[in-house]
């Protein structure tokens, strides 16, 4: 996978590695990701310092989980780190367990990555590697816990946080390998350098992963706040037309909006986030419902089947998608979609069919003209009715 | 403030918790239960303490909760 970097933001992949690692008390830790502003870089963008605050109020020493489960298919920027920096990872996961007194530090690889260069960096940080089985969700926390405790990698009731009882009954922390190595970075060298990039309220850099249609798809950093456009043009766009921000998760901005910034103020109105930082290119010869009914029948595929909203609702929002895709004659499939995404909102053990009634709802309604036109029995990028 | 909360990873939509406080939840179109209020965990009146409690109770796979 290519690297591209903007100007002055070649923080994480440029890093070298630490001799001794920076020993910390657990407040003083706190005090860094939250006067630096951390923020989760895994996808949910929850602010790391609450995280870590919560695994500190227990009686039991927590167990602490780096992600680099990565299971979202547009995502790259672990893999980048992990192969590029492993050491980066490595060592941020190390001085947040020892800064917390944990039982233990895992760094948990999905299977699409290769964890050589991570169990090589690990071995003298007393930071095992696990390299796990993958999916979808398979990253997602309590699936994730679920997983590295023996148990099937299936999310489990959101009422007990992992934060509480995680591995072994521990409170556990996890953490995305690239917010690990964002916060080494910040233990070395300081919080008012982190805040040097990116926004006040919105500090550092970030990874995203770029592509579609580009003329070179790879992992970028930039600075958070970053110009969509800004950040595209390292990728070298070719005839976009929208851009699927956060992944098969995510929502589409139109291409005509480059000058909006990815935070979550910017991307609000189109129902997006930065996420995990996945950025995807619609090229003009790609039909947006055909690209959608595919994502949404993939997740529905990937569903943990075990929440009945998710193993009923999803696959059949897809059927519909992708027989709005094949220009079926039926003028009541755009409702029987809203009905279908409403119904699955919402209910479930994970935030799984929500992610995907979002990028449906996304999809319904920054293409609604394509829609039309769907209905009416054509495509100008596929034709007429099939 | 008492919650009714479904625990979707033992739910098997029998459906009896529908059947024993209709106010808060229905059934979809698949049997398994529909918030009525719109929120994940419906609120629990006074008035149906009793009623939800009893729903907890007879849920075959102990997937309700008041919270």
């Amino acid at each position: 996978m290519t690297t591209m970097t903007l100007s002055d933001t070649r923080r994480l992949l440029a890093a070298e590695p630490m001799g001794t690692l920076p020993r910390l008390s657990p407040d003083t830790l706190l005090a860094l990701a939250d006067d630096a502003g951390l923020t989760g870089r895994g996808g949910a963008g929850f602010p790391t310092a609450i995280k870590v605050r919560a695994v500190t109020q227990g009686r039991r020493a927590p167990v602490v989980v780096g992600n680099a489960m990565e299971g979202e298919p547009l995502s790259y920027k672990d893999a980048v780190l992990l192969t590029r920096v492993p050491y980066l990872v490595v060592d941020g996961l190390a001085i947040v367990a020892r800064a917390l007194g944990a039982h233990e530090a895992v760094l948990a690889v999905g299977p699409e990555i290769d964890p050589t260069a991570a169990i090589e960096a690990a071995r003298t940080r007393g930071v095992q590697v696990a390299h796990l089985e993958g999916g979808f969700v398979a990253g997602q926390e309590s699936a994730l816990v679920n997983q590295l405790d023996g148990r099937p990698a299936i999310p489990g009731d959101p009422l007990v946080r992992v934060t509480t009882r995680g591995v072994y009954g521990r409170p556990t922390l996890v953490l995305n390998a690239e917010t690990l190595a964002q916060l080494g970075l910040i233990a070395r060298h300081g919080v008012a350098w982190f805040r040097e990039a990116g926004l006040p309220e919105d500090p550092g850099t970030s990874l995203f992963s770029i592509s579609g249609s580009v003329e070179h798809a790879g992992v970028v950093e930039a600075p958070r706040g970053s110009l969509l456009g800004d950040v595209l043009a390292s990728a070298g766009p070719v005839h976009p037309v929208a851009v699927l921000v956060g992944g098969f998760h995510g929502a589409w901005v139109p291409a005509t909006a480059p000058a909006t910034r990815l935070t979550a103020h910017d991307l609000k109105p189109y129902g997006a986030a930065v996420g995990a930082g996945v950025l995807h290119v619609l090229g003009h010869d790609t039909c947006p419902i055909r690209m959608a009914a595919g994502i949404a029948g993939y997740l529905a595929e990937e569903s943990a089947a075990q929440c009945g909203p998710c193993i009923n609702g999803l696959p059949r929002m897809a059927d519909a998608l992708e027989r709005l895709a094949d220009r079926v004659p039926d003028p009541g499939l755009p409702s029987e979609i809203d009905r279908m995404r409403l119904l699955v909102t919402g209910r479930g053990a994970c935030a799984h069919p929500d992610g995907t009634a979002r990028m449906v709802a996304s999809t319904m309604r920054v293409f609604a003209d394509h829609v039309s036109r769907h209905l009416a029995g054509h495509c100008e990028i596929e034709g007429g009715r099939r | 403030m008492t919650r009714l909360h479904v625990d979707w990873t033992r739910c098997d939509g029998h459906g009896a918790c529908a059947e024993l406080v209709p106010e808060l939840l229905a059934s979809d179109e698949w049997g398994f239960p529909l918030s009525r209020t719109g929120e994940r965990d419906p609120e629990v009146p006074v008035s149906l303490e009793e009623h939800a409690d009893h729903a907890v109770r007879s849920c075959p796979l102990m997937a309700l909760r008041l919270v």
